[in-house]
């Protein structure tokens, strides 16, 4: 790839700054070494598209067994089995590693640094993921089967009731976390001390911006996580009653633990995503982004609230009035900051010369789909409302609206946007539009009927139903199929694009801007060894 | 280059502080745990009050009557039989009352069994004041054998006027493996 780049740093220095070897190392030892941020996010990506797809396998798995009422194919042990462990995946293994592949990839970029600050932690933080995973699907092998009480481990269901490879569990949510935190560690180091001279925080690209929020949200909660495992472990193993009330501790405090971490992350999940449709809306509305300062401070603002909302996850657990007001009140005050957002994408578009390429497909069904999403929080925010919608499939469609049609549209988006840049070659662009629209009916398909389910009472994470909600559940899952095979699609896309195609140009969107347009495509092994000039 | 050198220390000083914040939110995580309690006890919001009471003399208030409820569980490995053996009860706010629960160990063993109690509105809990309770301690009871065993309270005269019914529920957990310090449960 990067045998035409004309290396000026020979002489300079070896040290974690500057690699002045022109020459990778080939084959596998060059993936197991790495300390080249392009490879690292090259290799965070594809690991995360291999998640995705391993967690897809058993959203596949739970939708087949729901496709008719009365148990089909799965015993309910392993149906919950295969809730908790879509959940786990698709959170710790698809969604953020996908947000750090890109930050990786693009950040350094992005500020004009030649690498990430850390590039050996860099290299540890990948590689600890997939002996993690491994950890974690290794224990749907085990006698007693693995993790069955939900991404959320609620105790005692993770405590007393929990399978005996739960501690599998707890070391695998351990090394996700390890390695969530030395991920966010080099990005806030890389931000704050490698940014090109002249380039001020209030400079920066909005998904700098967005990420450099997220790792610091991660540095905050994730550890929260890890005490909170911790806890299930002791209490599991070695006779400690956290969340026991026998031994005077409180299974309600696990979930007040738990979704302190909880809400943090749930942003975690989706502020990156804000930062790439900031980028894309920009760039084919040929217009700068709208609101370039209040974007940064929404995103601080939601920040700083995702810190105090956790217990409208726990509304039904009989908390006084008054707390109830006050979550209540703090979620919905989220939205003020988040509407900020949607009104300064769509205030970038009003009058911008738009053009419809698969970026932008993916980011304005990104703007439609997560507002429908964030909609129905507003409904599950509302106490009284969340008594009805509590545990039903209204919860569960409205947070795949914001991270299927949210989350991975918006990495979707950002994976068009910059393969070109990364691969040197165009996406099939036929093939890609026929992706996005495949990919559009049936996700709809797929959650909008959900919301119906839940109004009319069908619960989550249970693999029989009512007769009632057979119909929609077969449309569901039909849905599910269908948006399952099209993202096959998206691998063929990808495939063809890293194997040849029409020749990308150093700047393919001509609305795009920022130091990685300036930069031939491919991106030269390695780049900005001096700093870029800041306009 | 001192250009690097320099680059080199603002990133290990930086580094230092951000690990030093995962390590206090990692304690935080753990602090979590007696803030909460404290929390409880202070404001009463979960119901769950262990505070041993002296007996009320003054401040009868005999214009309220407080209907006061109980029930009981047992754990799902607990082989006792509880029950109450007064099912509502009315009291004036500040009146002395003892009430008796019925416990009989229905096993070939000798179990030891630990009461929880949790009252419900959460926030009542602070006007229910317990001057003796049998879940202030463990119940070692023999096979087969059967006890009464006593509540004593009084309702605070200071109850919010919107408090007219309370409910006092008791969980029994079965602690025998904990009471001799051997295998978790």
């Amino acid at each position: 790839m990067s045998t035409l780049v004309k290396n000026n740093n020979k002489k300079a220095d070896i040290d974690d700054f500057d690699h002045a070897h022109d020459e990778k190392p080939r084959g596998i030892m060059r993936w197991l070494l790495t300390t080249n941020h392009k490879d690292i996010g090259t290799l965070y990506l594809g690991f995360s598209l291999l998640m995705f797809f391993v967690g897809g396998a058993m959203a596949m798995v739970i939708r087949a067994e729901l496709f008719q009422p009365g148990m089909q194919i799965v015993d309910p042990n392993f149906f919950n089995q295969m809730t908790t462990v879509h959940g786990l995946i698709m959170v710790f293994g698809a969604v953020m590693p996908a947000f750090v592949g890109l930050a990786n990839w693009m950040v350094p970029l992005m500020i004009g640094a030649p690498d990430m600050a850390l590039p050996r932690l860099n290299n540890w933080s990948f590689w600890i993921l997939p002996a993690a995973f491994s950890v974690l699907i290794a224990s749907l092998f085990m006698p007693g089967g693995g993790p069955n009480f939900g991404w959320t481990f609620y105790a005692p269901l993770s405590t007393t009731y929990a399978p005996d490879s739960t501690a599998l569990f707890v070391f695998a949510v351990h090394i996700m976390g390890i390695s969530s935190i030395l991920g966010a560690i080099n990005i806030i180091v890389t931000i704050m001390n490698l940014r090109a001279p002249g380039m001020s925080y209030m400079k920066m690209p909005m998904f700098v911006w967005t990420w450099f929020i997220t790792a610091f949200l991660l540095i905050v909660a994730i550890p929260v996580l890890a005490a909170a495992v911790t806890m299930i472990l002791t209490d599991k193993y070695f006779a400690t009653s956290f969340f026991s009330a026998a031994g005077g501790g409180d299974p309600v405090l696990f979930q007040h633990i738990f979704w302190f971490f909880g809400h943090p992350e749930v942003y975690i999940m989706i502020l990156p995503s804000f930062g790439i449709i900031s980028t894309i809306i920009p760039a084919f509305s040929r217009k700068k982004l709208f609101g370039y300062s209040s974007m940064v401070y929404a995103t601080a603002s939601i920040a700083l609230l995702s810190f105090v909302v956790w217990a409208h996850h726990m509304f039904t657990t009989g908390m006084p009035l008054a707390a109830e007001l006050f979550f209540m009140y703090s979620t919905i005050l989220i939205a003020v900051p988040t509407g900020v957002k949607v009104f300064n994408w769509v205030a970038t578009m009003w009058r911008g010369a738009i053009s419809f390429e698969v970026p932008m497909l993916f980011a304005i069904a990104f703007i439609i789909l997560f507002t429908i999403g964030g909609f129905s929080g507003l409904m599950l925010g509302i106490t009284p409302l969340d008594f009805q919608y509590h545990d039903t499939y209204f919860v569960v469609a409205h947070f795949h609206y914001v991270l299927v049609t949210g989350a991975i549209f918006s990495i979707m988006a950002g994976a068009y946007f910059w393969l070109p840049k990364w691969t040197g070659y165009m996406y099939d662009e036929r093939l890609a539009k026929l992706h996005f629209w495949l990919s559009l009916i049936s996700v709809n398909i797929l959650f909008f009927p959900m919301h119906f389910l839940g109004l009319a009472g069908m619960p989550r994470r249970i693999p029989d139903y009512a007769l009632q909600f057979a119909d929609f559940n077969q449309l569901v899952s039909l849905g599910g199929f269908a948006f399952g095979i099209s993202q096959l699609l998206f691998v063929v896309v990808v495939v063809k694009c890293v194997r040849g195609g029409a020749k990308a140009q150093e700047k393919p969107w001509d609305g795009a801007e920022g130091f990685e347009w300036e930069l031939p495509s491919p991106v030269p092994y390695h780049t900005f060894s001096t700093p870029p000039k800041v306009k | 280059m001192s250009d690097k050198t320099l680059v080199h220390k603002k990133n290990n000083q930086l580094i230092a502080k951000l690990v030093s914040v995962v390590m206090l939110m990692f304690l935080f995580g753990y602090a979590l745990v007696p803030l909460y309690d404290v929390f409880c006890d202070i404001t009463g919001i979960n119901g769950r009050r262990f505070v041993q009471s002296t007996p009320q003399i003054s401040g009868l208030n005999e214009s309220r009557l407080i209907n006061l409820q109980f029930t009981t569980s047992v754990a799902p490995d607990m082989p006792w039989k509880f029950s109450p053996m007064t099912k509502t009860i009315e009291v004036h706010p500040g009146e002395n009352k003892v009430v008796k629960f019925s416990a009989t160990n229905i096993s070939p063993n000798t179990v030891v069994g630990q009461a929880i109690p949790s009252v419900s509105p959460g926030i009542a809990s602070l006007y229910l004041n317990k001057v003796e309770c049998f879940c202030f301690n463990r119940q070692e009871l023999k096979a087969g054998e059967q006890v009464e065993m006593g509540l004593s309270f009084f309702i605070s005269s200071d109850i919010p006027e919107d408090i007219n019914t309370l409910t006092l529920s008791y969980t029994l957990f079965n602690v025998t493996a904990v009471n001799q310090n051997k295998q978790p449960i």
